[in-house]
């Protein structure tokens, strides 16, 4: 069924011959960057794909009240559903994983709210409220500052407590 | 063997060679017996038991029957065979839906049977206005229609999905008594049929630089994860149909990525967009959710393989074995590695193995069927099954995993989740009245 080396290719697209193209049917419509913009929520580790804008705890602070706070509780102490601070030090498969405790990156919580949540209005929050939201969640965990701004610069540059708690599980598929 | 089905007797099939301890046959005794064989096993169920009444039409055989539907449904004598749910009445969590293996046979689970898990529900799509995107590290972004999809070369190939929290309830510290829909139902098996994720990367071209891409579905969440490259341009696929019509809302609707063998959480469904991309995104479910945590806190970052594994299905727990005498062991064995190749059961708790049957054809990263015939005694008896597949890997015993990745202190809910990619051997007790009971070996 799937019979063709993936390398060899790989090979073949990378050199991306016109006599490729014509093969297929060639039914895909060229969309440029400005057209998908919308869609174009992916963010890197790295802060690539982070958008513009910025927020403080100070005014992530009502916006996860009027919010967040239904489920997650209070000051982010949990309700029905995750805490979003604390977490004691992971140590087995019953300790609770939390952002402070276990998540490697601080884009992944920007990525998170701003393409899910809140639960019921998905993709709703401004990029400043998600960057605010953001700004209070980290500092609430004492991974930031209170006064610290978040932003495309400052984000990516936070350093995780678990950054380096990972094993890759099967380094040859990657 | 000179015999007809009509003087079999119990003796006849005593005589077959016992293959492994506590009643285990030669998995070739129904082929080298053939009608003898059968014979035998049919004529067990009825030597010394009474005289058959004599026959009589029932009343459904004396008047035309139901209304021939649009749309067919199994009768309404099967309405139990249903999917568990964890989530009945749509609260702001996940909702799973377990497939009930012990009611099924065969390799093919049936589209409304088939496991599904939605972190917020399934989306209501218009196919007409659903698309598909790929773009990032391409010589050309697409964007597809899904007509147009409709016209690309297609391919079908069978396929399991496995939740990566498939088979949690064994890192229970003492073995969790529920059904083997409880405990493994969030794996699943179908032909998919669509196309090559490799066709269509052709027609936009690939970055030389791209290592990865990110995959995002049309969902509330739009749920997102990472691929190598490598896999995609392997055996990645778009997948438009299952077991022959459009996907289940439940599994994708209208389109879903395949990505054979791997994770359930990875075959991004509502597939909407896919961006090439230099490096994994780190999103929530791979960062977070998928990442298992290991004895002293390290944790497994993209596990990715659902790797070689098989439970018995037939018995399992829920079910009684009536009365002594001829029973077929069967149940489902596959591998993310490849296809499987050979199953072995034990009846008498590993102390002997015989080798199953295995159902040809034998796909690659799909459901395997094996069987064994199996002469109950009503003595105890402890089942278990193994398997190999054809990259040469063994399915682990329980013990070695629980050596490697720990098991819990306290017993969780059958609906928790306490680690995930549990492989490793089920064990299943036979009780002298015949009841069926979870145990570890």
């Amino acid at each position: 069924m799937f019979t063709r080396k993936p390398l060899i290719f790989a090979a073949l697209l990378a050199l991306g011959s016109s006599a490729a193209f014509a093969q297929g049917p060639n039914l895909g419509k060229p969309i440029d960057p400005a057209e998908l913009a919308a869609w174009d929520i992916s963010i890197l580790p790295d802060g690539t794909g982070l958008p513009p804008g910025s927020g403080t705890s100070a005014q992530g602070a009502p916006i996860y009240a009027q919010k967040c706070a239904m489920c997650h509780g209070p000051e982010g102490k949990g309700g029905a559903n995750a805490a979003v601070v604390g977490g004691a030090p992971i140590k087995d498969m019953e300790s609770v994983k939390t952002i402070a405790n276990f998540w490697p990156y601080a884009t992944t919580l920007f990525d998170y709210i701003r393409r899910a949540m809140p639960w019921q209005q998905p993709r709703s929050l401004t990029n400043d409220e998600v960057y605010a939201l953001t700004a209070y969640i980290l500092a609430l965990n004492k991974l930031t500052g209170e006064n610290d701004t978040m932003d495309a610069k400052t984000l990516p540059k936070v350093k995780m407590p678990n950054r380096d708690g990972f094993i890759i599980r099967f380094p040859d598929k990657i | 063997m000179e015999t007809t089905p009509n003087n079999r007797s119990k003796r006849e099939w005593e005589k077959l060679q016992a293959n492994a301890g506590n009643g285990l046959l030669d998995r070739r005794a129904f082929l080298r017996g053939g009608a003898a064989m059968a014979g035998a096993m049919m004529g067990y169920t009825f030597v010394g038991s009474a005289a058959a009444e004599p026959l009589a039409d029932d009343a459904w055989s004396k008047a035309p029957g139901n209304i021939v539907p649009a749309y067919g449904a199994p009768s309404r004598f099967e309405k139990n065979v249903v999917r568990t749910l964890s989530n009945p009445n749509s609260e702001p969590r996940t909702s799973h839906a377990r497939t009930p293996h012990h009611l099924l046979n065969g390799t093919i689970t049936p589209n409304g049977l088939h496991f599904t898990i939605s972190h917020a529900g399934n989306p209501d799509i218009d196919p007409d206005k659903h698309r598909l995107v790929i773009h990032g590290l391409v010589k050309r972004p697409l964007v597809f229609p899904l007509d147009a999809l409709g016209r690309y070369p297609m391919v079908s190939r069978m396929t399991f999905v496995e939740c990566g929290g498939n088979s949690a309830p064994f890192f229970s510290k003492e073995p969790i008594q529920a059904s083997v829909q409880a405990l493994h139902g969030l794996a699943s098996c179908a032909e998919w049929t669509g196309i090559r994720l490799s066709t269509l990367l052709e027609e936009t071209g690939v970055d030389p630089k791209a290592k990865w891409l990110v995959a995002e579905g049309a969902d509330a969440p739009a749920l997102s994860r990472s691929v190598p490259i490598t896999k995609a341009l392997d055996d990645a696929m778009i997948a438009l149909y299952q077991n022959g019509e459009r996907l289940m809302p439940g599994n994708g609707y209208p389109m879903r990525l395949l990505l054979p063998g791997w994770e359930g959480n990875m075959n991004v469904k509502f597939l909407r967009r896919i961006k090439l991309v230099e490096q994994p995104a780190m999103s929530y479910y791979e960062a977070r959710t998928y990442a298992p945590i290991l004895p002293g806190g390290k944790a497994y970052q993209f596990y990715f393989l659902q790797e070689v594994k098989s439970f018995i299905t037939h018995p399992s727990p829920g079910m009684m074995l009536k009365e002594p005498g001829f029973y077929e062991i069967s149940g489902v064995a596959y591998s993310g590695n490849g296809r499987i190749s050979k199953v072995m059961v034990s009846a008498d708790r590993g102390q002997s193995w015989a080798q199953a049957a295995l159902q040809e054809p034998v796909h690659s990263k799909a459901f395997t069927r094996f069987r064994v015939p199996w002469r109950w005694d009503g003595g105890p008896g402890v089942l278990q099954s193994r398997a190999w597949d054809e990259a040469g890997n063994v399915q682990p015993t329980r013990a070695q995993i629980v050596a490697a990745r720990g098991e819990t202190t306290k017993v969780p809910p059958v609906t928790g989740f306490p680690s995930q990619h549990y492989n490793g051997i089920t064990t299943w007790a036979i009780e002298r009245n015949g009841e069926v009971k979870h145990v570890y070996a």
